[in-house]
């Protein structure tokens, strides 16, 4: 795996993943790579020792911003004239094969290191306290627009479950395919929340009906949309774009 | 040499200290990759109206470009930081690039212009003064805007002073703009008088007598 020139994933290493997924999920629409093949670039420099280094380094700056990252420390908030219209979709597929999750079949998965791992509907998860909050998506490619999210608050949901609040991951498996993973102490962080609300409506499809991770102290990327499982785990689940090359712990 | 009274003698008449001219070269290096690298990030999503031509960048594609950019600031901070502790401290910048006068500055801007300003060895004209301390100045408010970027919750108050995270892209973007504006003038400059080259690698010998060719 090169981190210089974007690795392109063929259908056959997503296929087993995608069949269990669309099989729990009951999906329609399918993966696109097509946007895959858009990040190929020249490179100046090829080597695995280049590779290696870089690397190395990604992950002294994993446990760089680890340190950095204060528990207590909450991103700024905006008010509702400062929502940005509209918001802008982005995945790595066009917008109109964002997966079309049934909701009334919908069961969120929880699995790993926690004490109940019965499945959630989204008739449950809305009985859980909800909280709000408008704050500023920032994307990886550097643009960033301020949004509304509702939902549960990750860190009660993890209390519910009764997981390991020493372990060392949260991992994310989503119906299109993709997959992303968080650090313990961002998954405990108040204002990370398991949204079900986009503004004052569910969530969209192309904003990742039924549910997403809303974490506004990380990249977009670290925010999974239409999660149809998540598991607690020591052992780093690694993500979609961190398994290229992209900085895993990519916090803000 | 320069008419300044130094309490301590001169160990050496380098020209360039040691210290000067490894951190330049470091800093050099480091700064060529963090523009290349920031290039590439830039064209992932452009704030203006254009892009920089891929041979222009580093990294590929965005994730390499990235992880250049945030392998090389290790080595562009350590060395800054290595570099401003010994400028502070040995009295290299209070000796060789203060003061910067209006009046110095005008003068030798003049004299620049018709190619008639004295290149002394050892010694920085007052256009070279305002120079090297503004890119300094530009390189630290390119360390500033780039944290707040990186860092916008954690570093909520730095982003506040560029005036939000947005803005903060663009003062980064500006910053480099004013390096790469230094960058070219700076290696003009050698080109134009290139016995400078040569004291900045070897550290050359500060001449006795005011007569420098």
């Amino acid at each position: 795996m090169s981190i210089l020139r974007p690795q392109r994933p063929t259908l056959d290493d997503l296929k087993p993943e995608l069949a269990d997924i669309e099989r729990r999920l009951f999906l329609r629409g399918s993966l696109s790579l097509g946007a895959l093949t858009l990040l190929t670039g020249c490179n100046l420099v090829e080597g695995n020792s280049v590779d290696k280094a870089l690397m190395a380094m990604s992950h002294w700056n994993d446990k760089v911003q680890a340190w950095l990252f204060d528990p207590n420390k909450l991103a700024q908030t905006y008010s509702r004239a400062d929502i940005t219209t509209p918001f802008p979709f982005n995945a790595f597929y066009p917008e109109s094969r964002a997966p079309a999750v049934d909701g009334g079949t919908y069961r969120l998965e929880v699995s790993g290191l926690v004490a109940d791992r019965k499945s959630w509907t989204i008739e449950e998860l809305r009985a859980l306290p909800q909280e709000s909050q408008i704050t500023r998506h920032i994307c990886v490619e550097g643009w960033s627009a301020v949004g509304e999210w509702s939902g549960v608050r990750f860190s009660t949901f993890l209390d519910r479950i009764g997981a390991d609040r020493r372990a060392r991951y949260v991992g994310f498996k989503c119906a299109d395919g993709y997959y992303s993973s968080i650090d313990m102490a961002t998954a405990l962080h108040p204002q990370t929340i398991l949204a079900l609300d986009f503004g004052d409506d569910p969530l969209p499809r192309k904003y990742g009906y039924p549910m997403k991770l809303r974490v506004p102290t990380k990249l977009g990327f670290k925010n999974p949309k239409h999660i149809g499982a998540l598991f607690v785990t020591n052992d780093n689940p690694g993500g979609y774009w961190e398994d290229q090359g992209y900085n895993w712990f990519s916090g803000s | 040499m320069s008419g300044d009274i130094s309490p301590k003698p001169r160990k050496r008449c380098a020209i360039h200290p040691s210290i000067v001219r490894l951190t330049h070269w470091i800093n050099a290096a480091a700064m060529i990759v963090m523009v290349m690298s920031g290039w590439q990030i830039y064209n992932a999503h452009p704030i203006f109206d254009f892009r920089f031509p891929a041979w222009m960048t580093l990294g590929g594609w965005l994730a390499g470009a990235i992880a250049w950019h945030f392998a090389a600031m290790w080595v562009l901070a350590v060395n800054l930081l290595v570099y401003l502790a010994y400028g502070l401290f040995s009295g290299h910048f209070r000796r060789d690039l203060l003061p910067i006068t209006p009046a110095g500055v005008w003068r030798d801007v003049k004299a620049a212009l018709a190619f008639r300003l004295p290149h002394a060895l050892g010694h920085y004209n007052a256009v070279q003064r305002l120079l090297y301390a503004g890119v300094i100045a530009l390189i630290l408010l390119a360390v500033a805007s780039g944290l707040a970027i990186w860092k916008p919750v954690q570093f909520q108050t730095l982003v506040w002073l560029m005036g939000g995270f947005d803005f903060a892209r663009v003062v980064h973007f500006f910053a480099m703009a004013g390096i790469v504006g230094f960058f070219v003038v700076h290696i003009l400059l050698v080109l134009i008088v290139p016995k400078t080259l040569a004291p900045m690698i070897l550290g050359g010998t500060v001449p006795d007598a005011e007569a420098t060719p």
